[in-house]
Order: structure tokens, then sequence, then C-alpha cells
């Protein structure tokens, strides 16, 4: 096979601005871009560049600088619409995160096409942005939601997704990639049988855009989201992609200045798709900033990005289990089914403790539910630490965790790494429930 | 060895005092933080008095939350509710002797924020006598 040549994270570091800062003389190892990654400094050049060169509003000004920035934040738009392989940068919206898209798409074409005892399919893998928006519209209309379960190493169980299409869902929603597991589904497969059992699909593109290449038309489902903060790009971006007859359909969500054609005192008409979905003024830096963090990806490109991160991914799965006692890896255990996410917990040390301890040696990770609180359910912790990659991790990174975390070992337990509190945690779950506590 | 993880925390940790259930508790309250997973089930004895007499806790959580519990119920065991009343966030930072991040406070006072909910429902439990109120 043809391997892309490989990112060297060492001059990929030298972009970004944050490696030069001293962390108590270490350099960050930062392993939590699943959260949010970092930022290169083309990106926040291309922030500044708005802010102090051509800060105008946009679609309004008949003036030099407020072309300029419409016209930067509609080449925005067709840089993510090109990243996407959209046929048609109409079909980008603009949001403000993930979470936004996919409120969207819930109130906007949920509302309107969901209806009482009709079902949605979801999984167990869902981040709560997938979740809770699927909840309020099943509430509010009275329909059903279904979830594919998941098996122990964290792969969604096909024949109970097969089984829950024989019901005829209105819509199936689930994330490209697990941001808790790092699980990579198979888009195309599931989004073919969702079609031929009649369903619309929209998938979660958080995880996903970050680390290797999409092209929407080739997954070919309904809806697509992403969060610009994920893929180097500034807080405040995000884009929701939905094929343009979907979006000509849908009603707007949020309405205002900026989405109108026309306004009377009574009614309305709305403007063309995707201006439509973007009432008020937008975070237009923000914008110009994701375009400038897709020029920066597409120049390394996609598939070296994909392929840095499953080494990375490789590494991590065969040198933590070997250089760590007894640590317990969660999700699909080869490399190519998974994303740059490495999941896990030490034995008796909560991660909160195991992150507090990594952040002394300048190693940021992860701890808690990442949002994702019935998957933790689903695998029996309440709280994991994570390990997450993006251009700029190295092995360096991965091997500074393995001495961090040996480091927790010996703080927490003997030198055998081995901690064992002489009590029964288990003598918690026979003691019942009480109080008007929650 | 790190400050924050000091011996006496560890200790704690790895040997919570008071770490268990109570019989007869005569009130029962649970408390967690759902940010993190962290969980505990706070139990106290009282006399008529209103002497706190006894005192247990289950719970699962980090080395911070747990050795807070343990020290917490500690310090609460043989004092009267009055007392107990009085105890604010500061004694449970002072007694635990580190510094706490804003991020982990909330692990640290997990165990003062459940006595505390237990507290303010005192006079609906102490109006019954025999049973476990709540
Ligand atoms: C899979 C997945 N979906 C959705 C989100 C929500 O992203 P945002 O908070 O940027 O809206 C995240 C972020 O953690 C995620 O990992």
């Amino acid at each position: 096979m043809d391997r892309p040549h490989a990112l060297d994270a060492t001059t990929i570091r030298a972009d970004f601005p944050i490696f030069e800062r001293d962390f108590g003389g270490r350099t960050l190892a930062y392993l939590d871009s699943a959260a949010t990654s970092l930022k290169p400094r083309v990106v926040s050049d291309a922030v500044h560049d708005y802010n102090v060169r051509y800060s105008a509003n946009i679609h309004r000004g008949i003036y030099t600088i407020a072309e300029e920035a419409t016209a930067a934040f509609e080449r925005a738009r067709a840089k993510v619409g090109r990243f996407l392989n959209a046929r048609d940068s109409h079909e980008i919206v603009f949001v403000r995160n993930a979470t936004e898209a996919i409120n969207l798409v819930a109130y906007s074409w949920g509302r309107r096409n969901i209806g009482a005892g009709e079902t949605v399919v979801l999984t167990e893998l869902e981040h709560h942005a997938n979740l809770v928006p699927w909840q309020l519209l099943a509430q509010e209309k009275d329909a059903n939601l279904e979830f594919v379960p998941i098996d122990d190493e964290g792969r969604l169980v096909r024949e109970t997704y097969e089984a829950l299409l024989a019901r005829g869902p209105r819509l199936v929603a689930f994330t490209h990639v697990s941001n808790g597991l790092g699980t990579i589904n198979p888009v195309r497969e599931m989004v073919d049988q969702a079609h031929a059992a009649g369903a619309l699909v929209l998938v979660d593109g958080a995880q996903a855009v970050p680390h290797g290449p999409v092209d929407v038309q080739a997954l070919d489902a309904d809806f697509y989201v992403f969060s610009g903060h994920k893929v180097l790009a500034p807080t405040g971006s995000g884009a929701l992609w939905a094929r343009r007859e979907l979006l000509e359909e849908m009603p707007p969500f949020l309405t205002g200045g900026d989405m109108i054609r026309e306004v009377h005192l009574r009614q309305s008409e709305f403007n063309d798709v995707p201006w439509k979905f973007e009432a008020g003024t937008p975070d237009i830096a923000a914008a110009i900033g994701l375009g400038a963090a897709l020029d920066y990806l597409d120049a390394i490109g996609m598939d070296r990005v994909r392929e840095h991160e499953r080494q990375l991914t490789a590494y991590a799965l065969e040198l933590l289990p070997r250089e760590v006692p007894g640590i317990v890896l969660y999700g699909p255990t080869t490399a190519s089914e998974r994303a740059g996410i490495v999941t896990f917990n030490l034995p008796d040390v909560h991660p909160h403790d195991v992150a507090t301890l990594l952040d002394r040696e300048a190693i940021a990770v992860r701890a808690g539910h990442h949002c994702t609180q019935p998957l933790h359910e689903r695998i029996g912790e309440a709280a994991t630490a994570r390990a997450s990659f993006n251009v700029y991790s190295g092995q360096d990174d991965i091997e500074r965790l393995v001495e961090g975390l040996k480091k927790v070992q010996r703080i927490f337990g003997r030198s055998d790494g081995h901690v064992s509190p002489e009590r029964d945690v288990h003598q918690e779950e026979a003691t019942a429930v009480a109080g008007a506590a929650r | 060895m790190d400050d924050l993880y000091r011996d006496e925390i560890l200790e704690h940790y790895r040997r919570p005092h008071n770490f268990g259930t109570l019989p007869e508790p005569d009130a029962v309250y649970e408390g967690s933080n759902p940010l993190c997973g962290d969980r505990i089930t706070l139990m106290l004895g009282v006399t008529e008095e209103g002497v706190v007499e006894d005192v247990a806790f289950t719970g699962r959580g980090c080395a911070i939350s747990q050795a807070s519990a343990s020290m917490l119920t500690d310090e609460i065991k043989g004092k009267s509710l009055d007392e107990v009343a009085r105890l604010g966030s500061d004694a449970v930072l002072d007694s635990l002797g580190i510094e706490i991040s804003p991020a982990r406070l909330k692990c640290a006072l997990l165990s003062l924020d459940t006595l505390r909910r237990a507290l303010s429902d005192r006079v609906a439990w102490q109006a019954s006598t025999e049973t476990p109120a709540v």
C-alpha cells in the first residue's frame, strides 16, 4: 500500500506559537485535541488581519472594507465546501459549532418532519450534543428514540442497527468518529442501509473532520456537522452541510436580520440558502480563521494527517500496555479502526488525579466522561482519562505520557505500580439510595 | 513526592476513616459531582441532644474527594449539629492543607456540600425520632 509521506511533528510545531511558551522549563505536551485543537499562527494572523484591516460587517456595506469582509467570509464558505467536497458551497451553513448545527437540524427539519410515534435512531456512542436535542424533540413530538448498542470494543452492533432500521425510522443520527473511544464508524454502509429503509441520516463529524479526509458526496449522508475549533480554527466557527434540496425545504431556525429578503410589518420573505439559516451578524473573524485553518490543512494533506494519527495511535496502543502496568484501554484494539483518540484508566487511581499529576509535567489530557455519560455507563466507568492527537502531536508526547503515568503510579502506589485502596469499593453499590439529595 | 498528593491525603484515600455504612442512620444523604462521576453517600447517627455520635460514608471518586470526606467525617464526629453547621469550606480546605485549583474545588467540597444539604433538612429528620427520615 502506498503510504503518504510522513508528517514531522517538530516541523509542524514551529507553526504553533503555543509551543514557544514555557511551562516550568518544559514545552506543552498537548494531548487534548479532541476537546479543542491548538491554533497555528496562520489562523491567528487571519483573524487579526480581519480585526485590524477590514473589520466591517458583511452583506451590508457598500464600501471597500465591507466588500472585503463579505468576500473573505464567502471565500471561507467556499473553502469549507471544497474541504468537504460538497457539490455546492451554498450547502454550507455557518454556525458556531457542531452543537448548534445539530440543534438547527432538530428544530428546523426535525420539528417539521418527525411526528408522534415516529422514530429517530441514535447510538450509544453519541456525544451529548447529538443526544439531548433529539431527546427534546422526541418529548415535544411524542416520538421514539432508539439506540444502536456497542460491543465490548466500542463498535456499533450492526445486527441491532438493521433491526432498528426495519422499524422504518425517519432519521438516523450518529457520530462519524466516537470522541469517547475513537471508533471510526462505517458511515457509507450505514447511510446506504438507512436510505434503503427510507430514513435520512445526520452524521456528527466533530471528531472526523480534524482527523482525516471527509467527502460528503462519497459518504452520501443528508446532514453533516462539525466544529471549527477542533480543526485548528477559532472557537465560534463551525458548519452544517446539508443537501441543497433539504435546506431549501427547511424552515428557518433563528430569525431576524440577514436571513430575510423582504420584511413587512406582519410577514417576511426569507433569504436564499444558506443565508436563510444565518440570522444576525455571524462570527466573521472565526469563519475567516476557519478558512485559513483549512488552507493550512490542505497544504499538509488530510490523508497524511490521517496516516500520522494512525501511526501515533498504533504507537500508543503498543507502548501504554507494555510500559504502564495494569493500564486499561477502551475502544477498538487496532489503530486502523480508530482515530487519534486513546481512552484509558489506571487501576485504583481516579482519572482526575491522573490529569492533575500529568498537568504538573505540562502534559494535558482530558479526564471525565467527555460529554458521553451514556457511553461511560455502558463501559462501566464514571470517568476515564483520554489522550488525543492532532498534526502537532508526536511520539515524544506519548513517551512523556508514559513517563507521567509511571510517576502517577509511583506517587499513588508501591514501586511496582500496584495500588490498592484497602477498602471494599463495591460496598457502596450495596448502599441504597436515600435522602432528599439527588 | 508531589505536595498535592502528600502522604496524609494518600493515606486517607487508601484507608479512609469512617468508610462504610451505619445500620440505623438518622439521615442518609447522597451527593454527586456529575461532571466527574464522584459520588458519596453520607450517613449520620445523631443523639436526641443533637450531637453527631456516629458518621459513615461510602463512595467513589478521586483522592481529593475521598480524602476530604474521610477528614470531614473525623472532624464532625462528637460535635453538635450547631457546631457542624458552622463548618465552612475554609475548614475543609485547611484540613486538606493543599493548594486546590478551581477545577478541583468541587472534588474537595463534595462531602461538605452533601453534609450541608443534610443539615438544611435536619428539621425534617429530627422531628421524626425513630425512623430514619428522608
Ligand atoms: C463527537 C462530538 N460531537 C459533538 C461535539 C460538540 O462540539 P461543540 O462543543 O464544538 O459543539 C463534540 C465535542 O466535544 C464531539 O466530540
